[in-house]
């Protein structure tokens, strides 16, 4: 077959469409490894420091008054928290147990207990509370900012946080009872 | 009949497509069809905003179809919110700050989000000039050199090459 | 017994194929054919032993070998026999041996043609296929074990392992499997994941070949000609993989639809669209050698595209209703993207100016510059779909907001870019390679231009006003007529010049031309396919109700009227498979009896529905309509959802059309015929060209 004629010099690609090229598959390849990693990654865990929470409360669930707590100003404390959701059916088992837990420590005022309903409708929301007489402060997490924090895969799970912050214990699924929940408090207040 | 290709045809060609594809999307922008035009049973006018909405536990689940007991409770709290005279923005908004912006089909471009309806039409727009460029560089060559030899060889070139290939295949 | 055999097969298997990597490889440099075919033996041994494997598994799960963890998870007493067959790729573990099997059923395929004239190619394809066979092996050996155990350990968790680790006791055989998802035990779901895998593992071959030819060299069009079968039947299948989906989806989701715009739905999609375009660009190549960058990128991206799919919907980096349980397969498939991507890349840039182009573009309406554009069309749908599934991921791990990105986006960003497409599909038909005007192509195009504008006229005044549908619809009758008018006009030539009568001009005309007239019946195969597409999408109306005994729906010109409502429990080998509730519908229209619908859902015992539609179909539309189980339902009163979807069968029918267009287009000529017909057709195009 005769030659064409070539009307331009043979050359390679040019060196700024490498560096796009390499660049855009470096970036595609962190941001995957990034995002395997987060998948592979469960809940927080015991040791974490968890830095900032706010939550802001339903109404008649208030806290010292205020519709709004904020986990800093809870340092010094025991911090329990609750994710729950009126729809979850094992929620139902522990409701109660969890109601009786803050009935012993509420008096002290060393612990505080602290329910996020995930994902829910507020009529459902406080017929849940009402029908197991929750009266520890309970709010919704708006907008998934404390689940996404805390990175839960379901509902219930409660953690545990000590006075200085830092969480001690993670509690997947419903408590079968309040001497586990008492088990898992104690002896963080020694 | 051969035509050079001048400039301006080349530009008079760039926007009558420029215009289509103007007009194609001007009228894509305006005519949003319908999701439901019938008379109004409530069950619809729920089904109208659910159907925008994504359910925030199941993922790209919109919401009037989502079979979860959560979502049952969603779409009852939209029925509520309907009787009770809200508007749809209104709704859409409190579902939004509720549960984050994930109940929506589209992230609202503010901040980060305005790169995802800004990219593609860049890179789309960058891939199509470098082509442009790469071939006005083949064109103005090509036009001065060989375009009168190649165009009689080529052919003859073409049949002998595939002479040669039935040759080989039926060795 | 079995399943420590079934392992320690695929165990050898991953072994003989990283030999034959070893061996392939090094005896290509020592320039050694014996050590070459001794690399291809071992090839040619994977299949062989993956079947025996798979046939160990098989037996497994149809045996209830409840001990088994794999057949734990997706078999059940109360399946019947083929569906635990089928329940083979019904999981993780499973769909991993199946994928190895497939491929290396091709390889062995690909290493059994005569390879007197292209020897060089034979060690890098080797490499290429054995080293994708033992990555898929692999997975299932070390990651996601089929024959596994189940332990428990201390903390009372499942461990699958072969051998008992250390510290756990063996967990006491079940009485009974998880049983295969409900949603996959439907026919269409059946076949819908072998298509989607034969799609996949198809392309690797014309990317075996195409690594082939940048290591050696060889870059001109020979390493198209080769694989030229192998990538038409690869799009079949990918093909038929999406249709299935989409028609299973419709049958058994019960949401009205049939393609949501879900990542994984997307992640399939996405190599359809890199090798729609290789399919039409390498014709350019061979034609005219042109576009060898863009074939190479192409075909590269589009193996790229089916690993990486892969990994988006088993690794649990997207979570979507499709996609597989959360494993540990992540890391290790990341790696092998890794070192993919980095050698295709490297090997493309390095080959950079061998890939010259044989001759330039003369035109902006020619050929191959229409063809040019056609690959960036494609191009700039893949880059919206892709930038849509990966930008929630950029979204969360930047801001940490979740977002989702939906249908409306989709919708919205690729329509102009599919029309921009169907454009094309009546313009470049048409068109001539090298020189073009528009005095030329405007001269074949603008009868059917014209037609297709006063059909469309037409549909203004008599079927609707609206702008999308109307242009959709201008497009679909501009390629209709300007496909078939090629067809009219060549079966009239052939009439007049050979003395045929129409139809054997029309059956020795496709003959002799199989790729171009089966690619034509392709592309109208694809316009009825938009017709359904574009009915559904712009004119689906649906309305919700709860229905007492005797109430009646009225949606359009249909009235539904709710008969009755059974619930009962299905039994399969004397135990509950599923618990059915069936409604009876009437179903009329302008007050004419049609037919009686049974809407129904079943429930199975893992508390999985699945919501089967009461189908009426005809060429006008469905209507589909649902007993909505998402609300309760009892004998009195039971929610119904009706959907009145215009069209929709059009984009069954057209699917069908398109099998028998491809099938047209891959035919084998028969040898005798060849140079005849090749020496014919050279004159013909070189008149009309």
């Amino acid at each position: 077959m005769t030659e064409i004629k070539e009307t331009a010099p043979r050359r390679g690609v040019p060196i700024w469409a490498q560096i796009i090229v390499w660049t855009l598959l470096v970036a595609l390849l962190v941001l995957v490894a990034i995002g395997l990693n987060r998948a592979q990654q469960g809940q927080v865990q015991k040791g974490d420091k968890i830095n900032q929470l706010t939550l802001t409360l339903f109404s008649g669930y208030e806290y010292n008054g205020a519709n709004q707590v904020k986990l800093s100003d809870l340092s010094g404390k025991v911090v329990v928290v609750n994710f729950w959701a009126s729809w979850c059916k094992p929620c139902e088992q522990e409701a109660a147990d969890l109601e009786k837990a803050w009935e012993l420590y509420k008096g002290d005022g060393k612990v505080v207990f602290i329910g996020v309903d995930y994902v829910d409708t507020e009529p459902e929301a406080r017929a849940y509370l009402k029908k197991f007489g929750i009266s520890f402060s309970n709010g919704p997490d708006l907008g998934t900012k404390i689940s996404q924090m805390f990175r839960i895969k379901g509902v219930p799970e409660t953690y545990f946080i000590d006075q200085k912050g830092v969480l001690q214990y993670v509690q997947i699924g419903p408590f079968t009872s309040v001497a586990d929940i008492q088990s898992i408090i104690d002896p963080l207040l020694k | 009949m051969e035509l050079k290709l001048s400039n301006k045809n080349l530009r008079i060609t760039v926007f009558a497509l420029l215009a289509v594809a103007l007009a194609f999307f001007i009228a894509s922008q305006i005519y949003r069809p319908a999701l439901a035009q019938n008379p109004t049973p409530t069950d619809d006018e729920v089904n109208r905003i659910a159907h925008q909405l994504y359910c925030p536990v199941c993922e790209n689940t919109p919401l009037d179809v989502c079979p979860t007991e959560a979502c049952r409770q969603w779409r009852d709290l939209i029925r509520q919110q309907l009787s009770q005279g809200w508007t749809e923005d209104q709704i859409k908004q409190y579902f939004i700050s509720q549960y984050g912006v994930r109940v929506v089909g589209e992230p609202p471009a503010t901040g980060l989000n305005w790169l995802v309806y800004v990219l593609p039409p860049l890179v789309i727009l960058a891939g199509a000039f470098v082509l442009f460029r790469a071939f006005r560089a083949w064109t103005k060559s090509s036009k001065a050199s060989a375009a009168a030899e190649s165009e009689i060889e080529a052919p003859k070139d073409e049949y002998v090459a595939r002479l040669e290939e039935e040759l080989k295949k039926r060795k | 017994m079995l399943a420590e055999i079934g392992y320690g097969i695929l165990v050898v298997a991953f072994f003989v194929a990283l030999y034959s990597v070893g061996a392939a490889i090094y005896g290509e440099r020592k320039k050694s054919p014996a050590i070459v075919e001794s690399a291809r033996r071992a090839m040619l041994l994977l299949w062989p032993l993956i079947t025996l494997s798979a046939a160990c598994l098989i037996y497994l799960l149809v045996t209830n070998h409840f001990e088994v963890s794999f057949v734990y998870e997706v078999t059940s007493r109360s399946m019947p026999t083929y569906l635990k067959i089928t329940a083979w790729w019904g999981g993780q573990a499973g769909s991993l041996v199946f994928w190895s099997w497939l491929m290396s059923a091709f390889a062995s395929l690909v290493t059994l043609r005569k390879w007197d004239r292209d020897r060089e190619f034979l060690p890098w394809v080797i490499v290429v296929t054995s080293i994708t066979t033992a990555f898929f092996v692999g997975l299932a050996v070390f990651y996601e074990n089929p024959f596994a155990f189940m332990w428990f350990d201390k903390a009372g968790q499942v461990v699958k392992a072969m051998i008992q680790p250390i510290g756990t006791t063996p967990v006491p055989l079940p009485a009974d499997g998880n049983g295969l998802n409900p949603l996959l035990r439907h026919p269409g779901m059946i076949i819908h994941p072998p298509m989607l895998y034969l799609g996949f593992v198809s392309f690797v071959i014309p990317y075996a070949f195409a690594m082939a030819a940048l290591i050696t060299g060889r870059t001109d069009d020979r390493w198209i000609r080769i694989t030229r079968r192998w990538t038409l039947v690869a799009w079949l299948f990918l093909s038929a993989g999406l249709v299935l989906g989409s028609r299973w989806a419709y049958d058994v989701l019960g949401w009205g639809g049939f393609w949501g715009w879900d990542p994984v739905e997307i992640a399939a999609l996405m190599p359809w669209l890199t090798g729609t375009a290789f399919l039409h660009s390498v014709m350019i190549q061979e034609k005219r050698g042109m576009l060898k960058h863009w074939n190479m990128i192409l075909i590269i991206l589009t193996y790229a595209l089916v690993i990486f799919g892969t990994f988006l919907t088993r690794s649990g980096v997207l979570s979507s209703v499709h996609a597989f349980a959360q494993s540990a397969i992540g890391p290790a498939f990341f790696a092998f993207i890794g070192v993919t991507f980095i050698t295709s890349i490297a090997l493309v840039i390095y080959r950079w100016p061998e890939l010259r182009g044989e001759t330039e573009m003369k035109s902006m309406l020619s050929r191959e510059a229409l063809f040019l554009l056609n690959n960036l069309l494609f191009m700039s749908v893949l880059v919206v779909c892709f930038w849509g599934v990966i930008f929630p991921l950029i979204s969360e791990l930047v801001t940490g907001q979740k977002i989702t990105v939906g249908p409306p986006f989709y919708l919205r960003a690729t329509g102009p870019l599919f029309a921009g497409l169907m454009l094309l599909m009546g313009i470049a038909p048409l068109s001539a390679w090298g020189h073009s005007t528009f005095k030329t192509l405007g001269r074949a195009l603008w009868k059917s231009a014209v037609v297709a504008l006063v059909i469309t006229v037409v549909l203004f005044f008599t079927y609707t006003q609206n702008a999308i549908a109307l242009t959709g619809f201008f497009l679909i009758a501009f390629v209709l007529l300007v496909t078939l008018v090629e067809f009219w006009r060549a079966t009239l030539a052939r009439m007049k010049t050979q003395n045929e009568n129409f139809f054997v001009a029309l059956w020795t005309l496709v003959g002799r031309n199989r790729r171009r007239y089966g690619g034509y019946v392709i592309h109208v195969s694809m316009m009825l396919m938009a017709i359904g597409i574009l009915g559904i999408n712009v004119f689906q109306v649906d309305t919700q109700q709860s229905l007492s005994h005797g109430q009646s729906i009225k949606l359009g010109d249909y009235t539904l009227t709710f008969n009755d409502l059974k619930q009962f429990p299905n039994m399969v080998n004397g135990q509950e498979e599923r618990y059915v509730n069936r409604a009876e519908i009437s179903l009329s229209e302008n007050g004419k009896f049609l037919t009686v619908l049974y809407p129904r859902y079943d429930v199975y015992p893992d508390g999985q529905p699945m919501t089967i539609p009461g189908l009426y179909s005809t060429l006008k539309g469905d209507v589909y309509v649902i007993l909505v189980n998402w609300e309760s339902s009892s004998a009195n009163l039971a929610p119904f959802k009706v959907f009145i979807n215009p069209l929709i069968n059009w984009l069954w029918i057209g699917s069908i059309l398109f099998i028998f267009g491809i099938l047209i287009a891959a035919w084998p000529e028969r040898e005798a015929e060849l140079v005849t017909a090749r020496t014919r057709r050279v004159h013909q195009t070189s008149a009309a060209d």
